[in-house]
């Protein structure tokens, strides 16, 4: 009974073969991670309003929305190319350039604005070279906001590869960050 | 066909337990984990594998033990002894503990917080009752604690009116903000036509300060699970889905992880508890999007598209989900409902005040000694969060402001720290209850800069569908700026409360309506500090904005 809602999941059950050659022809066809989609368009049935799930799956394997894939995506769910993009331009999460080998986020949620998130991230841009939002220009690091990462108690709060850096100071988040890997830019672009 | 017997599942798992002369219970929540809570965890195992006290310590991750500023914790559990809880758990400690106190027996004197303490003390636990007691992971762990009771007495042995009809006479209202009346809604969609209606559990915290969803989520998942599928029993739904931040990943493997086990223990999916009710939860992941948060947008995206908000009427109880009936309920809310219907409406609605009954749970946080997740009655006061709970601000510096609702909300100052926490005094004040965010300010906090920090984050997260919020939130942001760099005029502070009016009482959806919130309390509460910048008087500047050194006023 299920199955029997009008929902606009019916039809398209399958890839179409017009779907499966345009995937096949971008890109070599040996690429593992085209699969890695493949195996997760399949997950969800191809269901045109797993949209926002395919695109993470799209942004997890291929570390940014590469329009290439948007297109694949498109065709195979059946969906205009032109709504694929419009869902992805409107969620925050979506990215369409890839990211630095590094990332450090800063929460930029009320209780780490109230105790001096704008700091660190001063600090961040200060002193290795990166402006807020952006990926530094040797693509070792990206310097971004998060809404709130949920660990207020301990404000302020940071983010390392995931890591996170909790009642953070600029010396902290510059220390982890180091550890990380991350120096100052070799040519000294941070001036 | 078989039915699970919750009991013996129940008896199972005492027995299991009971087995162990000890426990230790590490709090395994992201902000004790981010404190160090994984290498108090490790130090613990380790020391009970090298003294061979596998099989008489239990060693369990439970959810948040509430008080984060003070994390890691541990609570360690011995047969016939008190419980003793342990603060500021490094991995040195967690070995210390373990050895002396678990193995030999002997607790550690320094460390220990008092469960006296009032910030355990003052809370009523409802939603958060099982957070640092039990393994999240385990659905029998929830099953020995009462779990799926409710559940099973209401398929059983209740109608689905009656189950409406506790909900209502409880006075449950809604946690994600607006605090409408949780029955009337489920009454709604249980009289809507049609017979693929949805329930959905909103869980896209989008409050910038919040995260009691969030602990929920990943801390009790059944208890949400056992929520929704009361409230599909209810309204004759027969799908249900948690739509989840994607910021939320752990809450997100929680929830499938619960849903498996729930399956298969057939208290979800086809015929539960062996009778002919049937229902299925989904989780949708969101993608980053404020706006989600409010019902016909949070529908658009679970459909697969962007989210944006459409007028109401039609209702989502008319129209809601692929053009069907639905009901969408905070997180919050539907966790109350077990309890509900096990200790009874009237329980229920002894707690809080005449109008907002049971508990709220707030993430208490900002300039606050002790800061953390808590769970009051309703009607406790202001300042009994503050300074009891909280322990006063940080420092000793004064109390200036709390901020609830966060960018729907509005500052609480001083002079009213003696409300009553409860919907309709929030609103008096030109605040709301919202999601359950509170932020608590000193001295150093710049309200202008605070207001500016909510518009923004409005600006940013407008949907863009209607005009007095997609340009409003950004004339406003404008005019916020020029005012905190002191570039501001007398007539720049008129022109903001004039143009807060219009996008309040223009914009199609919450957001909108409330983005001025912030902006107008702060105006109305500390508006000498909007004046001062203005008057190009020294107030100084939080963030170097350019030009703060404005030119010389005339004050």
């Amino acid at each position: 009974m299920a199955d029997q809602r009008t929902t606009p999941t019916a039809g398209a059950e399958r890839p179409t073969p017009a779907a499966k050659a345009a995937a096949a022809g971008n890109g070599s066809a040996e690429d593992p991670r085209e699969k890695m989609l493949t195996t997760q368009l399949k997950k969800v049935r191809y269901r045109a309003d797993a949209l926002i799930e395919v695109l993470h799956a799209v942004q997890d394997i291929y570390g940014f929305l590469d329009p290439v894939q948007l297109l694949r995506v498109a065709t195979e769910l059946q969906l205009p190319p032109s709504r694929v993009l419009g869902v992805a331009t409107f969620y925050h999460l979506f990215t369409f350039e890839p990211k630095g080998e590094h990332t450090c986020t800063v929460c930029t949620g009320t209780a780490c604005f109230v105790k001096g998130a704008d700091e660190l991230i001063a600090a961040v841009e200060r002193e290795l070279g990166v402006p807020e939002g952006q990926t530094r220009e040797d693509g070792v690091l990206s310097l971004l906001q998060a809404r709130c990462v949920g660990a207020c108690g301990l404000a302020p709060v940071a983010l390392v590869d995931g890591v996170v850096v909790g009642k953070a100071t600029s010396d902290m988040l510059l220390t982890a960050l180091d550890k990380a890997g991350v120096g100052p830019m070799a040519d000294g672009g941070a001036s | 066909m078989s039915t699970p017997d919750l009991f013996d599942i129940a008896q199972k798992e005492a027995e299991a337990q009971g087995a162990f002369i000890s426990t230790v219970l590490c709090c395994g929540s992201t902000a004790c984990l981010t404190s160090g809570g994984q290498a108090a965890r490790d130090a613990v195992d380790e020391v009970v594998a090298s003294n061979g006290l596998e099989r008489d310590v239990r060693v369990v991750s439970t959810g948040c033990m509430g008080l984060c500023s003070r994390g890691p914790l541990v609570k360690v559990r011995r047969r016939g002894e008190d419980e003793v809880l342990y603060a500021d758990v490094d991995g040195d400690a967690a070995r210390e503990i373990a050895e002396r106190h678990v193995v030999g027996g002997e607790a550690v004197e320094h460390g220990q917080l008092s469960l006296d303490h009032p910030f355990f003390a003052r809370q009523v636990r409802v939603v958060l009752e099982h957070l640092g007691e039990h393994d999240p992971n385990r659905i029998e762990d929830y099953i020995l604690r009462g779990g799926y009771k409710a559940l099973e007495r209401a398929v059983l042995e209740m109608t689905p009116e009656a189950v409406v009809d506790e909900v209502l006479k409880s006075g449950l209202r809604g946690r994600g903000g607006g605090g409408y009346p949780a029955g009337n809604k489920w009454s709604l969609l249980a009289k809507a036509p049609g017979d693929d209606k949805s329930v959905i559990a909103n869980g896209d915290e989008g409050d910038p300060g919040a995260y009691m969803d969030r602990t929920v989520m990943e801390d009790d998942p059944h208890r949400v699970l056992e929520g929704l599928a009361l409230c599909a029993y209810a309204t004759g739904a027969t799908r249900g889905f948690i739509y989840v931040r994607a910021e939320y990943p752990v809450a997100v493997r929680r929830l499938e992880q619960a849903i498996r086990q729930a399956k298969r223990n057939k208290v979800l999916g086809k015929s539960i508890f062996g009778t002919d009710f049937a229902f299925d939860v989904e989780i949708r992941i969101g993608a980053g999007a404020f706006v989600c948060g409010e019902e016909t947008a949070l529908m658009a995206s679970i459909m697969g598209g962007r989210g944006t908000p459409v007028l109401r009427p039609p209702y989502p109880t008319e129209r809601g989900l692929w053009g069907n009936p639905s009901l969408i309920q905070n997180v919050e809310t539907l966790a109350n409902v077990p309890t509900i219907l096990n200790r009874g409406a009237e329980w229920f609605a002894s707690i809080g005040t005449e109008r907002s009954r049971g508990t709220k749970v707030f993430a208490l946080a900002g300039k606050l000694e002790n800061t953390g997740l808590i769970e009051v009655p309703m009607g406790i006061t202001l300042r009994e969060i503050v300074e009891d709970i909280g322990g006063g601000v940080a420092g000793g510096r004064p109390f200036k402001a709390a901020q609830t609702g966060g960018p729907s909300g509005g500052c609480i100052p001083a002079k009213h720290l003696d409300t009553s926490m409860d919907y309709e005094s929030l609103q008096a004040l030109g605040s709301i209850m919202g999601s359950g965010g509170l932020i608590v300010m000193d001295d150093e906090v710049k309200m202008p800069e605070v207001a500016r920090f909510f518009m923004q984050f409005c600006m940013d997260e407008s949907c863009g569908k209607c005009l007095p919020c997609r340009a409003g939130t950004h004339e406003l942001h404008e005019l916020l700026k020029k005012v905190c760099a002191g570039e501001g005029t007398l007539l720049d502070l008129d022109r903001l409360e004039t143009l807060c009016e219009v996008v309040r009482d223009n914009s199609l959806c919450g957001l909108g309506q409330t983005a001025p919130n912030p902006v107008l309390s702060t105006l109305h509460y500390f508006r000498e500090e909007y004046e001062a910048l203005v008057a190009g008087a020294a107030v100084p500047q939080a963030s170097a904005q350019p030009g703060v050194n404005a030119q010389d006023g005339s004050a």
